[in-house]
């Protein structure tokens, strides 16, 4: 046995030994000290996240189950940084409102677990270690929306999640045992070779393809969204968002680019009007929300409906404008919802009307937040707008014409709400304006390392070729 | 195999006990019942996974280690969906659906 290919493996041993690491701390750590804790987990992350960057093989290990490429690599580092920036802006939030009740240790490894859960699931070579990995990456998440014991919304948000996911991985667990028929594995590879066109295929990769829909929250699927992001912590909230759907995309995008290449010409259509319905659905709810949460909740679903426009390419260039999407989508919605949290954490207020007059008051947030609005909207300056133009590229390379020019109304509607937030911030004037407040180090760092995310992203253009060269190899 | 049985009776029960959580998903008005109709729909595709490994691909394992894990999953669930439950009726009293409709649209 060659104990070097288990070094593939590096990433997931790593936080695998970090949640160990802080089970361990917590017992040994006495109560009055727990307050320090927040800074190791952070702290050990950093770590993780730093070394996460180096270079690794390709390879795969387990025979096939579980394999790795530079893709993958890649995307697991734009989860980690996803994650640190995250761990930043809610270390605040941990340390005055949790850590007091004995329960900061619980937050840090469930969203570890989580995030285990997902590298798994990303690197998955089989049909089980992707449901294995889907699993462990939805279970604490749902724990951490109920997180907020004494609240009831929060648990209602863990009940609504809870029940929605595991409606969505039974359907997609149907959906795999249809496939597992038609191509007589559960490997991808040999389901590949084997699969051919025929109703049961087709069920199978309809039930499947819906399953996942419910994590990424397409429309129909995503009416557990807006409630689960309302009621969650704002940390929860913004895990859901950013890291949970860009994985579950990430991994919907291999399982239709290489196990079900030969139904391409059947999952083109579905996508087509998951993302036409998607687009329209997510903005035209989000024109009438007040609530900052239930805003962004319905801004993300929109989002996600202009994902599908590179997948539906289903070539290289799809997969590189995916990812390249993903990425500044991380730090755009990350910027967003850390100015909510931070604007939460000291005032309490998490309606669009409270944040009128915000620019007099607390003119660097807003400028965050019209930065990180901006980018969602795709105003040219900033990331955004490669990212969703690369999308339009992807879709019209294959002739999609109608659906491209359907996407561009949908921008235009989402500028409108967008622009909404901003002129409340910058035009309006109101008596109870938020009045000033500074936040804490971790907080600033954490909006800092975004906006730079946001501007370097849309400046800086050799990443894409990079992202362009790696997504090579998934065909 | 099961004599006398053919694959196309067993997966049509299968299917049947799918359809019956997804509807019973859809009807209950009791959250416990709901994680109940969730758990048929589990089990329809463990049963699944058996019966396909054993009629169609009896070589390699692959079906019955697969409902294994399956079995062991869904235990998790239950057990954090009820632990949620608990939480909630401690708070409200109640395990209805329309009990937990503070938030809506």
């Amino acid at each position: 046995m060659d104990w070097n290919s288990f070094l593939l493996m590096r990433q997931e041993m790593l936080l695998l030994g970090i949640i160990l690491l802080l089970i361990i701390a917590e017992v040994f750590i006495s109560k009055n000290k727990k307050g320090n804790l927040v800074h190791f987990a952070v702290f050990l992350f950093g770590i993780h996240t730093a070394v996460g960057l180096l270079a690794m093989e390709e390879g795969s290990i387990f025979g096939g189950m579980f394999h790795t490429t530079g893709l993958i690599h890649f995307f697991k580092n734009v989860l980690n940084i996803g994650v640190f920036i995250l761990l930043l802006q809610s270390a605040d939030w941990l340390q005055e409102k949790i850590v007091d009740h004995q329960r900061g240790t619980e937050f840090f490894v469930l969203l570890f677990s989580s995030l285990l859960g997902m590298y798994f699931m990303v690197s998955a070579g089989d049909f089980l270690m992707f449901f294995l990995g889907l699993e462990l990456s939805t279970l604490p998440v749902a724990a951490l929306a109920a997180y907020e014991m004494a609240k009831r919304k929060s648990s209602e948000a863990g009940i609504k999640l809870i029940l929605s996911a595991a409606l969505a991985s039974g359907v997609a667990l149907f959906g795999i045992s249809m496939l597992y028929i038609a191509g007589g594995s559960i490997y991808f590879n040999d389901i590949m070779q084997t699969i051919t066109t025929s109703h049961l295929s087709i069920l199978g990769m309809v039930l499947l393809l819906s399953g996942l829909a419910f994590k990424i929250s397409l429309v129909p699927f995503h009416f557990w969204t807006a409630d689960v992001y309302e009621g969650a912590p704002i940390s929860v909230a913004s895990y859901l968002s950013v890291i949970s759907k860009g994985a579950a995309v990430f991994i919907l995008m291999i399982l239709l680019f290489t196990v079900l290449r030969p139904l391409l010409h059947i999952w083109e259509n579905l996508v087509y009007i998951l993302a036409l319905t998607t687009m329209f659905i997510g903005n035209l709810f989000a024109l009438r929300q007040n609530n900052l949460k239930r805003f962004l909740a319905f801004s993300s679903i929109a989002q996600a409906g202009f994902i599908l426009l590179g997948i539906i390419n289903g070539e290289q260039l799809g997969v590189a404008t995916v990812i390249y999407f993903v990425l500044i989508y991380v730090f755009s919605n990350l910027a967003a919802f850390g100015v909510v949290q931070a604007i939460s954490l000291r005032t309490g207020k998490e309606n669009i009307s409270d944040y009128d007059g915000l620019y007099r008051t607390n003119p660097k947030l807003s400028l965050v937040m019209m930065l990180a609005l901006f980018s969602l909207a795709g105003i040219p300056p900033v990331a955004g707008f490669f990212g969703k133009f690369f999308l339009f590229t992807a879709a019209a390379g294959k002739g999609y014409y109608l659906l491209v020019f359907l996407a561009v109304v949908n921008v235009t509607i989402s500028l409108y709400y967008y622009l909404l937030v901003v002129r409340a911030m910058f035009l309006r004037t109101s008596e109870h304006a938020i009045p000033y407040f500074n936040s804490k180090l971790y907080m600033k760092i954490g909006l800092v390392l975004t906006v730079l995310g946001i501007l370097v992203l849309g400046l800086y253009s050799p990443l894409y070729e990079y992202i362009f060269e790696l997504s090579k190899n998934l065909m | 195999m099961i004599a006398g049985i053919s694959i196309y009776e067993i997966l049509t029960l299968t299917t049947l006990l799918f359809f019956i959580g997804v509807y019973g998903f859809i009807t209950r008005k009791n959250l416990i019942s709901i994680l109940i109709s969730v758990e048929l729909i589990m089990n329809a595709s463990v049963v699944n996974f058996v019966i396909i490994n054993k009629y169609l691909y009896p070589d390699v394992l692959q079906g019955v280690l697969f409902s294994i894990f399956i079995i062991a999953v869904a235990a998790a669930e239950t057990a954090l969906a009820i632990a949620i439950i608990i939480n909630l009726y401690r708070q409200i009293g109640s395990v209805e659906v329309d009990a937990t409709e503070t938030m809506k649209y």
